[in-house]
C-alpha cells in the first residue's frame, strides 16, 4: 500500500514541476476555470436559496385567488361574485382582496398598497415596509403624503414600520384601511382587486377552479400550488438568467474540450516521447496525465465552490446587485439562508470537474501509445 | 529542506475540501437557527395575504409573478414587448402556460 501511495506521489511531484514550468498558461486556465465554477456555483445557490425560501414563506397563501379579466387585462372584481362563487362544496371562505401599486413620482419608485386581512390600521394611519421608511427617512408616529388617484395628497400617519428581518416580502408595501385604500384609489365600494378562496381539501383546487371559470368565464382563478411553483419556474434552468450564464459556462466548457481533444502541444508530445524513451509505462503517463487534469479542475472546483458560497451568502451577491436591482429605485437588502444540498455540490462537480479530466487523458492515451521515436521527431 | 509538491498540493487541497466540508456544516447550522424566522415570516404572509417575494419593484409583472395576466409583460400592444431588465431575468410562472377547465 506504501508503496503504491509512494508512486502516486511521485507522479504528482512530477505533474506539478511539469505543470509549473509553463506556469503562465496554466494559472490562466486555473484562473478561468476557477471562474466559470464560482459564476454557476454563484448563480446555483443563488436560485436555489431563493426557491426555498418562497418556498417556505409562501406556504400558506390563499388556497385560490380568483380574478376577474377583460379583454386580457385584469380588471376589479365585483364583491358580489364572492357569494355565489362561497356557495361551491369545498370553499370555506371567499374574501374581497384589496391591493394595488403607487407610482411614487418625487423618488421613481413603485409601491404596493395593500388592505391586510388581519389588524388593518385605523383610517388615517398606515404601516409602511422597511425599504420605504429607508428611502423616505420617516419612522413611527411620522406623518407622510401620498398623492392619490385624484391628484390630491393624503396624510397618513405611521403606525408600524414593518420589520426589517421581513424585507423580503414586505420592503415595498404600504398597508392601510379599507376606507383609505378605497378613497387613496378610487376604487368603488362594490368592487375588490380579487377574490380569496379558502379551500377545505387541496385536491379539490382544480375542480372548484374549473367550476369557478364555468360560473364565470371572464375569472381567473390561480391556485396556491402555482404560485408556490412560481419561484421554481421564474429561476427555473430556462428562465432568461440562468440560460445566459449556462450558455457562458457551457460555450467555455467547449473551447476548453475542444483545445484538449484536438490534441497535445508539440512540447506535451515530446515530453511524452522522453518519458516511455527513458522507461515510463503507457499507464504511468495516463496516471500523470489524470492527475494533472485532476490538480487544476479539483482546485478549480473546491476553490469556486468557496468563492461562491461566500459571495451569495456573506455579501449578499453583491456581484449580481446591479442586474438583479434593474430600474428598480426600492430594492430589499437582505441575506439568503444558505440553503444548499450535497446533491446540487455534486452535479456541479460532475459537470464541471469530470469532463475536463476525461478531455486531458484522452489525447495523451493517442499520444503515449505511439512508437516514443516517431513522437520525439 | 523544501516540502514536496505533492505534499503542498495534497494538503492544500484537503484544506480546500475541509472548508467546504466546513460550509456544508455552517449552512446546516444557518438553516436550523432560521426556523424561527421562517415560521414569523410564514405567518406574515399569511396574515397579509400575499403572493410572491419583493425582489424587483420595477413592473407589476416582476413584483408579483404569481398574479401576472398573459398580456401584461407585452404592455399596451402585442409587438410591444417588455422592456424592464428583470423580465428578462425571470421565466414565465407556470399559471400562464396551463389554464383551468373550458376558457377557450
Amino acid at each position: 500500500m506504501a508503496i503504491v501511495i509512494e508512486r502516486h506521489r511521485h507522479i504528482i511531484d512530477y505533474t506539478l514541476s511539469s505543470l509549473l514550468r509553463r506556469k503562465g498558461k496554466n494559472g490562466a486556465l486555473l484562473l478561468v476555470y476557477t471562474m466559470i465554477v464560482f459564476i454557476l456555483a454563484s448563480v446555483l445557490f443563488f436560485t436555489h436559496a431563493l426557491k426555498r425560501e418562497a418556498a417556505l414563506v409562501l406556504k400558506d397563501a390563499p388556497e385560490i385567488i380568483v380574478q376577474h379579466t377583460l379583454t386580457g387585462r385584469y380588471q376589479t372584481i365585483p364583491v358580489a361574485w364572492g357569494d355565489r362563487i362561497g356557495k361551491i362544496n369545498g370553499v370555506i371562505a371567499v374574501r374581497p382582496r384589496l391591493w394595488g401599486y403607487h407610482y411614487d413620482t418625487l423618488l421613481l419608485a413603485n409601491y404596493t398598497l395593500m388592505v391586510p386581512a388581519e389588524n388593518p390600521p385605523e383610517p388615517g394611519s398606515i404601516d409602511l415596509g422597511s425599504g420605504i421608511s429607508r428611502t423616505h427617512g420617516a419612522n413611527s408616529g411620522d406623518m407622510i403624503a401620498f398623492v392619490g388617484h385624484d391628484g390630491v395628497p393624503r396624510m397618513f400617519t405611521i403606525r408600524n414600520i414593518l420589520d426589517s428581518e421581513s424585507q423580503l416580502l414586505t420592503s415595498d408595501l404600504i398597508l392601510l384601511s379599507e376606507k383609505d385604500y378605497r378613497d387613496f384609489s378610487g376604487i368603488a365600494p362594490d368592487q375588490a382587486t380579487d377574490l380569496t378562496l379558502r379551500v377545505r381539501n387541496p385536491r379539490e383546487y382544480a375542480t372548484i377552479a374549473e367550476k369557478i371559470t364555468r360560473m364565470y368565464p371572464d375569472t381567473r382563478p390561480i391556485m396556491r400550488s402555482e404560485i408556490q411553483r412560481t419561484y421554481d419556474a421564474v429561476f427555473g434552468w430556462r428562465s432568461g438568467l440562468m440560460i445566459v450564464i449556462f450558455s457562458a459556462a457551457a460555450l467555455a466548457f467547449v473551447i476548453f474540450a475542444w483545445d484538449k481533444a484536438t490534441g497535445l502541444s508539440a512540447e506535451e508530445r515530446k515530453e511524452i516521447g522522453i518519458l516511455k524513451a527513458i522507461g515510463w509505462e503507457t499507464s504511468d503517463i495516463l496516471l500523470m496525465k489524470f492527475w494533472e487534469g485532476t490538480a487544476i479542475s479539483l482546485t478549480a472546483f473546491l476553490l469556486g465552490i468557496i468563492f461562491a458560497y461566500a459571495h451569495v451568502f456573506f455579501t449578499s451577491s453583491a456581484l449580481f446587485a446591479p442586474v438583479l436591482k434593474g430600474w428598480s429605485t426600492l430594492y430589499p437588502t437582505f441575506r439568503l439562508t444558505p440553503f444548499i444540498e450535497f446533491g446540487q455540490v455534486a452535479t456541479l462537480f460532475f459537470l464541471t470537474g469530470v469532463p475536463y479530466t476525461i478531455t486531458t487523458i484522452v489525447p495523451s492515451w493517442r499520444a503515449a501509445t505511439i512508437d516514443p521515436d516517431s513522437v520525439m521527431r | 529542506m523544501a516540502p514536496r509538491c505533492s505534499t503542498l498540493f495534497l494538503g492544500s487541497t484537503a484544506g480546500l475540501a475541509l472548508t467546504l466540508g466546513g460550509i456544508f456544516l455552517h449552512a446546516s447550522g444557518e438553516v436550523r437557527a432560521s426556523r424561527p424566522v421562517f415560521a414569523r415570516k410564514a405567518a406574515l404572509a399569511r396574515q397579509l395575504e400575499l403572493t410572491d417575494l419583493c425582489l424587483f419593484t420595477e413592473a407589476s409583472y416582476t413584483r408579483h409573478p404569481s398574479m401576472t395576466d398573459p398580456s401584461t409583460p407585452f404592455q399596451d400592444a402585442p409587438m410591444s414587448l417588455e422592456h424592464f431588465p428583470s423580465g428578462g431575468l425571470v421565466g414565465p410562472p407556470p399559471h400562464l402556460v396551463s389554464t383551468h377547465g373550458h376558457r377557450d
